[in-house]
């Protein structure tokens, strides 16, 4: 029940404030969407207090995976939501209508992804949420927005398109053993599915949603819609979108090692990692637009995360960590960046000089989660890229270590030379303080906060409910 | 060489010029006039024959005997189809390859004619004329491909006859592409629309017209006839493709025929009424499009 | 009903290859709205009786991709004031004869599958087609509309494949895919106005602003 509930009020918010008459206007709903995402964070809260029983026929479930991107997505939802308060005092969106109910809609499908444990549901799910968020990218509606609003629409949908065709065969595969694209089932017949059918399932799932998180090579859409889109919307699409994407490769993987073909998918899987850092790396040097380069960052992180799937052993765990971490320092870094947009009027390096003098709660934020982002302790992704480190030493890979440290290294380099010069540097002559809104760094700092305390200290129950993800993907915890 | 099969072979002979005609009068009703009668290709042979013909002085033999080895290799093509819907006066295993040759020496023979013109015109036509035949040839190739695979006998008696008839509940979808894609070849090798326009005035429109736009006399009245007769023998692949005849007795198989050559004389007709002429940089477009009915077609038996 | 199931298949190869000959933009929309009524005709036509599923699943295509989207793009169209289709990527002779290797590998790849028996051999060849089909229209064409109508043509594959697992896709999902395609479609039908009055013209390939 708890289940139908935390997906409905999204969904239903989302339909009335699109269709009801009284929502017309430019005005933007703050405050119906915070209580949205309050009520649904507190539905979430509830989750992990007592388990929830499955709902529609075992349709909605929640299981460790799910749970820890649900968690992720609430969470961003809401500190986001709180960010939108004082962002919309100073750039109101055209239509504020179309804003709040997009975000709505992202909501509900995001849930529904994460919490689907039939298969077609869960590419339901995931084709609403590209579908609810390509509004928010074309938010402005000029020429740059709309070029990256296309490549977006086009590739995103052709690569859902073959993950639906992932997903009829994987029904192939299952053929009439046990309820259709139901997980539990699948698991639980995994040895007896027809392995070239699911092998196939998983090479065209891996490819059709990896293009939904940005894996090289189907990233080509990442930097231009990150950049383009208003940060916020760039914030929940690194943090949320294509941690929900992820969720979707996971399950494929949990499929196809219980089927006993992980020596099959764990290369294609390290293929597809290493590509993306390698790629991220290349193109990270020399970046001139700070949105763009935090797209790049994602697509290194979402390199890591499948990275760590096909390392297994403790490297699944590392990827879940991961998982989290990515999510919430990107939300930081682009809310962050956000703020510097509103005040300077773009995120290049040429426009920005010098933040710590005009910006300097921002820019301290956003040198801070260059820090972070780029995997240094003593923040959370330092131990979580440490961990799938060591999950490739474990499996005796030490080249794989080794182009991880150089790829990483690299991206450190590229990424301090653009952060540093736009925050340090020196500041047009002239130049003074802006009044940073406590709305605009309220949300930044509280999940820098909770990315620096997972660097030390991981919580009793998120460690558990980790580690559990962790086996069902055929790793183990620490 | 049987007796019926040359009987029938000299019925189509003298009912080919009717073909023309019977498009033309259908054009003509379908636009609303009564236009010229279903005869009048045997008035016109009749009248250029008593003509003398006039010889331009850069021309030599090749342009005297185009039009004549045009008609022989047609008629000798004809020898090569089974008219009754089982046997030709001549087969052999491969006499698909000779058909096609024949056709396309004639074809050839009537090119250098236009050329030995040394008119601009002519070349302009005779050019024309090849591109079309680039494209056409290998089209009716797949499309004798798809015949073979449907048949298993490699001789157009086999193609067109009896295994055919016994292939069509099996292969029909197949067989019906194919029909197809022969009437689209048959627009394309006979000058007809949507590749070519036969009332059309302006030589620069032209393709075939203006290849042969220096014959007079008795030679433009062979060029007619060669025409028309080849018409015909498209017409028979057309209608032996969708009409097997295998199981009527050979008068009724005939009559058979020569109302199914009717009826797509008729089709022909429809085609030239509704649909205009397509520009020279799109016939190719058509045929290959063609080709790729007759692939599919193909496929079809393989997959 | 298997003859019958046949021949709609074919026609449905017959269809893709039209789009993919075609330069007026028209005449894609025409032969979108022909496919959808095919793939509306076919669970009727597979389905071994007809039931409450089957005819809930024809007429929602019917709707959606025969009447609704093709409707959409033809007021797309209108909006723009285009009608042709300039000189794509790849010629329009290339892709047709593209478009017959397509089916030729599809036939070729189709009958290497482990495929149970089905009662109806022909889908799996034909969804693999127009798979590819609809590949080779999204990624040659240069106006953004018949992007959109590749995009369809893909989508349709897809569907085509999805027919073999009626069982293990309940209505309810197909549903849901159909309203994402609608809803998918109707969003890219508002870029592409958007496009068409920022840019003064939907060809794609002027969208070079952005780049690294």
């Amino acid at each position: 029940m708890r289940l139908l509930v935390l997906c409905a009020i999204p969904l239903v918010t989302a339909l009335a404030v699109l269709g009801l008459p009284a929502f017309r206007g430019r005005r933007v709903p703050v405050a119906l969407l915070v209580v949205v995402a309050a009520a649904h964070l507190a539905l979430v809260a509830s989750l992990w207090a007592a388990p929830a029983a499955p709902a529609l026929g075992g349709w909605l479930a929640v299981d460790p995976l799910g749970l820890t991107v649900l968690t992720l997505t609430s969470v961003l939802f809401l500190v986001t939501v709180v960010y939108i308060i004082g962002h919309v005092r100073h750039d109101p969106p055209r239509s504020g209508r179309v804003f709040a109910g997009s975000l709505l809609a992202f909501l509900a499908a995001a849930s529904v992804v994460a919490l689907a444990h039939h298969l077609a549901m869960l590419w339901v799910g995931m084709e609403a949420t590209t579908l609810s968020v390509a509004p928010l990218v074309f938010l402005r509606r000029d020429r740059r927005s709309l070029e990256a609003t296309w490549k977006y629409l086009v590739v995103s949908s052709v690569g859902i398109a073959l993950a639906l065709l992932g997903t009829f065969f994987l029904a192939s595969a299952q053929g009439d053993v046990g309820r259709p694209l139901l997980l539990p089932d699948l698991l639980a017949h995994a040895r007896e599915l027809h392995p070239a059918w699911l092998r196939a399932a998983f090479l065209f799932l891996l490819v059709g949603f990896g293009t939904k998180m940005g894996l090289a090579p189907m990233h080509t859409w990442k930097p231009d819609t990150y950049g383009e889109a208003p940060s916020l919307v760039s914030g929940l699409m690194a943090g949320a979108l294509t941690s929900c994407a992820f969720l979707g490769v996971a399950r494929v993987t949990e499929v196809v090692v219980a089927a006993g073909l992980g020596s099959f998918a764990q290369p294609v899987l390290i293929t597809f990692g290493l590509l993306s850092l390698a790629v991220a790396a290349t193109f990270i040097i020399g970046q001139g637009d700070v949105k763009r380069l935090l797209a790049y960052s994602s697509v290194e992180h979402m390199g890591l995360l499948v990275l760590g799937l096909g390392l297994g052993g403790v490297g699944a765990y590392g990827s879940m960590l991961h998982l989290i971490n990515n999510g919430l320092a990107k939300g930081w870094v682009f809310l962050v960046t956000g703020n510097v947009v509103l005040a300077s009027g773009s995120a290049t390096a040429a426009g920005n000089r010098g933040l710590v003098r005009t910006l300097p709660v921002s820019a301290t934020l956003l040198v801070l989660g260059l820090f972070a982002v780029t995997g240094s302790p003593p923040f959370g992704l330092f131990l979580s890229e440490f961990t799938i480190l060591r999950a490739a030493i474990d499996g005796g890979h030490a080249w794989i270590a080794a182009m991880m440290l150089v790829t990483l290294a690299v991206i450190f380099v590229g990424m301090a030379a653009l952060v540093l010069g736009v925050a340090l540097g020196e500041a047009a002559p002239g130049a003074v303080a802006v009044r940073e809104s406590p709305w605009l760094v309220a949300g930044p700092i509280a999940l820098a906060a909770i990315v620096l305390m997972l660097g030390v200290y991981i919580p009793g129950p998120l460690h558990d409910v980790l580690t559990r993800a962790a086996v069902a993907l055929g790793g183990r915890g620490p | 060489m049987s007796g019926a099969g040359l009987i029938a072979l000299g019925i189509l002979a003298l009912v080919a010029p009717a073909l023309p005609g019977i498009a033309g009068k259908t054009k003509s009703l379908l636009t609303g006039r009564r236009g010229p009668p279903v005869l009048q290709p045997y008035a016109d042979l009749r009248k250029l024959l008593r003509k003398r013909a006039v010889y331009s002085r850069t021309t030599t033999w090749v342009f005297r005997a185009g039009p004549v080895a045009m008609l022989v290799t047609l008629v000798v093509a004809a020898l090569l189809v089974p008219l009754d819907g089982r046997a030709a006066p001549v087969r052999f295993s491969g006499d698909l390859v000779a058909f096609a040759g024949l056709l396309a020496l004639g074809r050839f023979a009537l090119v250098l004619a236009g050329l030995d013109t040394g008119s601009s015109f002519e070349g302009l036509g005779a050019s024309r004329e090849v591109t079309i035949a680039t494209f056409a040839e290998p089209t009716l190739f797949l499309c004798f491909i798809a015949l073979v695979l449907a048949t298993g006998d490699l001789s157009l008696s086999g193609m067109l006859g009896t295994p055919l008839a016994a292939a069509w509940p099996r292969a029909g979808a197949s067989l019906s592409l194919v029909g197809i894609s022969l009437f689209v070849l048959l627009l394309a090798e006979n000058s007809r629309v949507p590749v070519d326009d036969p009332a059309t005035h302006l030589e620069l429109t032209m393709i075939h017209e203006v290849m042969v736009l220096d014959h007079g006399g008795p030679d433009l009245a062979l060029i007619l006839y060669g025409g028309a007769l080849k018409l015909a023998l498209f017409g028979v692949l057309v209608v032996s493709v969708f009409v097997p005849r295998a199981g009527f007795a050979g008068p009724a198989a005939l009559a058979l025929l020569f109302a199914g050559l009717g009826v797509v004389a008729v089709g022909v007709g429809v085609v030239e009424s509704v649909m205009a002429r397509l520009r020279l940089a799109r016939v190719p477009q058509l045929l290959v499009g063609a080709a790729a009915l007759a692939l599919f077609a193909t496929i079809l038996q393989v997959g | 009903m298997r003859g019958a199931a046949q021949i709609v298949l074919l026609l449905v190869v017959l269809s893709d290859l039209a789009v993919l000959g075609t330069s007026r933009l028209s005449s894609c929309i025409r032969g979108i709205a022909a496919q959808g009524l095919l793939l509306g005709l076919l669970p009727l036509l597979i389905a071994p009786q007809l039931s409450v599923h089957a005819v809930g699943l024809a007429l929602g295509t019917v709707i959606v991709k025969a009447v609704v989207l093709p409707w959409f793009l033809a007021w797309a169209i209108r909006e723009a004031a285009v009608r042709r289709e300039i000189e794509p990527l790849v010629g329009f002779i290339a892709s047709q004869l593209l478009g017959a290797l397509a089916v030729a590998l599809a036939f070729a790849i189709a009958s290497r599958l482990p495929l149970p028996a089905m009662p109806q051999p022909l889908l799996v060849p034909v969804s693999l087609a127009t798979l590819i089909i609809g590949f080779i229209v999204l990624t040659t064409r240069r106006k953004a509309l018949v992007q959109v109508v590749g995009y369809l043509i893909l989508e349709n594959g897809i569907y085509l494949f999805g027919l073999t697992q009626t069982e293990s896709v309940p209505f309810l999902i197909e549903l849901g895919v159909l309203l994402d395609v609608f809803v998918g479609v109707f969003i890219m039908g508002i870029v592409v106005f958007h496009i068409n009055r920022e840019f003064d013209s939907l060809d794609s390939t002027r969208l070079t602003e952005l780049t690294d």
